[in-house]
């Protein structure tokens, strides 16, 4: 028993750096940006104690904090789900027994490891009004009039949409994953019963990919949430007139432009309580309409 | 393995028999093919427009093929930047980033899943918990932090957190370890051995296939992180690659598309070549990641 305390011990010793480290790392910050969201600080000199002042002015008297938040929202409610539909979508198509399955997954996974600066830059070029492949694409088709999408208050949003709908590979490879585990016996038991192909993907299919939906949609929101800020620095500079100012574009600003620690600490408070509600309602929404196989739901 | 299925599709093969016929097959490969297109499509832009001239990038309609392509492009982007500079700079923080990620995060791993302490399951779920929380929210205080220290303007605020783990490959790791039957250990316990020797020994041997996991994710992500680069570089000799790439746009007004594409597809290739040789080991990592989430 002493010899194998003192080997748990010699274990403890080189494992506790490293989670202590990380637990450090994580939730030292997140108290420290707390304390300073109360505080007026620009990094140089020292911080001055304001009480609630940054909170007050963020929520009563920012209009860019409403504006950014809507963006950020915008892109999370349209995005998101468009994304998780048509992972899953193209994960049923590859899942079917065609042939070159191994080629087309690749070329849909392709985009997710791109860089997310060159596809920034790459679709700048795209979405070129005169001379972008989209819009000489539409014209192409027909289309006498095209948006100048990154260029426009209207279509810039729509745009970055459209962009990080490219990259639904990623979610997709976990989908394909997760129907290649459906036990085959399920559908050869409700084919039996007379199941239509809209009942087996009702019923079969899409209790028992709840769980992994479920997964990619809540990382999904979580991400969005904050995401959009290296293709809105790179492609717009957050314009124009601010219509893709995203909610961590305008923490940057805050913080490393203007250089108010405190003000972008409060804005960066907000949307940590933000994106935990949110979770914590679609978890509670969500959640009963998941089957676990092991709680013993569903059929 | 495990986790993926070594029968792809059986159980919507069989429906693609019986029910929807050759037919539907067709069907199926042509809506595939055409959104595969309409994926690939921006790629082969990038690659096209890379080995133009500069005049040819201006027409309308464009021309995809472009005759004799301009490989001296390439040659002129990598010369408009100190593009090599960048380049080494990238992969230092990537090696030290992957060295640090693979050494903590497989001991920590290992003390989740295979010893027993007390409130274990607790830091478990507060390690897991630190995956919530946003860049943005610690950006200010990890900043505070590495100005107190000096390291702003050095490589160090990209790499060195490595080395204290990280929640997601933690998480990764601890699944794979869980799969490993606990009789090995046991065995090797009865033999006298200690936690590090078995750890060293006969854990780590057995999990090549997920460290390989860790590693090509903690490159890709290193290798295309954009904000941490552009908060803590603050000198140009220590930019990586990402913000390299940004440069090309304001430095030289009016946007060079024929280099700034060149530039890309360097930066964008060898992400993808390294995807390619490693699609299997990606996938299931991928797997693994999202089955028991």
């Amino acid at each position: 028993m002493d010899r194998k305390k003192k080997h748990l011990l010699h274990f403890y010793l080189l494992a506790a750096p490293a989670l202590l480290g990380l637990l450090l790392f994580a939730l030292g910050p997140i108290v420290a940006s707390l304390a300073i969201s109360f505080t007026d600080w620009d990094i140089l000199s020292k911080p001055a104690f304001l009480g609630l002042k940054n909170y007050q002015e963020l929520l009563f008297h920012d209009k860019l904090f409403l504006k950014s938040l809507w963006n950020s929202l915008y892109y999370t409610i349209f995005g998101v789900p468009l994304g998780v539909v048509g992972g899953l979508l193209i994960a049923m198509l590859l899942n079917t027994k065609v042939r070159g399955i191994p080629i087309y997954r690749t070329l849909f996974y392709l985009p997710a490891v791109v860089p997310a600066v060159a596809s920034a830059v790459l679709w700048i070029w795209v979405f070129d009004p005169d001379l972008g492949i989209l819009n000489e694409s539409l014209r192409f088709i027909g289309f006498s009039t095209t948006p100048k999408w990154l260029a426009s208050t209207e279509w810039a949003m729509p745009a970055l949409i459209i962009m990080s709908l490219w990259g639904l590979g990623a979610g997709m490879i976990i989908y394909l994953a997760g129907l290649q585990g459906i036990p085959e016996h399920l559908y050869e038991a409700a084919k039996i019963d007379g199941a239509g192909r809209w009942h087996l993907f009702w019923h079969v299919t899409v209790p028992h990919m709840s769980p992994i939906i479920f997964f990619n949609l809540i990382m999904g929101i979580i991400w969005s949430l904050q995401g959009g800020f290296t293709q809105a620095y790179i492609m717009t500079e957050g314009g124009p007139a601010n219509s893709t100012l995203f909610y961590t574009y305008y923490i940057f600003r805050k913080a490393f432009e203007e250089f108010q620690m405190g003000y972008s600490s409060a804005l960066a408070w907000v949307l940590f309580v933000i994106i935990l509600v949110i979770t914590a309602l679609v978890f509670k929404y969500a959640r009963k309409k998941v089957y676990y196989e092991y709680l013993g739901g569903g059929s | 393995m495990g986790v993926v299925s070594k029968k792809p599709g059986r159980s919507w093969g069989r429906l693609g028999k019986r029910g929807w016929g050759k037919a539907s097959h067709a069907l199926i490969h042509l809506v595939l093919l055409s959104a595969a297109m309409l994926f690939l499509f921006p790629l082969l832009w990038m690659v096209s427009t890379s080995l133009k001239p500069i005049a040819e990038t201006m027409k309308i309609p464009p021309v995809w093929l472009y005759w004799p392509p301009q490989f001296k492009n390439f040659w002129d982007a990598v010369n408009y930047i100190p593009f090599l500079r960048y380049t080494l700079n990238t992969l230092i923080v990537c090696s030290l980033a992957i060295i640090g990620t693979v050494s903590s995060c497989s001991l920590v791993a290992y003390g989740f899943s295979r010893i027993k302490w007390p409130g274990r399951d607790i830091f478990f779920v507060v390690t897991l918990a630190t995956m919530m929380i946003p860049f943005p929210v610690i950006m200010v205080p990890l900043y505070a932090v590495f100005r107190e220290l000096g390291w702003i303007g050095s490589l160090k605020p990209l790499w060195a957190p490595a080395f204290f783990g990280s929640a997601f490959n933690i998480f990764l790791l601890r699944q794979f370890f869980l799969g490993i039957p606990n009789d090995l250990s046991d065995a090797a316990r009865i033999d006298g051995c200690n936690e590090l020797v078995i750890f060293w020994r006969i854990i780590l041997p057995l999990c090549k296939p997920v460290l390989a996991v860790v590693t090509l994710f903690t490159f890709i992500y290193h290798w295309n992180d954009f904000l941490a680069p552009l908060i803590f570089l603050t000198k140009q000799e220590t930019f990586t690659l990402s913000l390299g790439l940004q440069f090309y746009q304001s430095q030289h007004g009016g946007t060079q598309w024929h280099m700034l594409m060149a530039a890309s597809v360097l930066v964008v290739a060898p992400v993808i070549v390294l995807f390619f040789f490693t699609q299997r080991t990606f996938i299931k990592g991928i797997a693994l990641t999202g089955i028991k989430g």
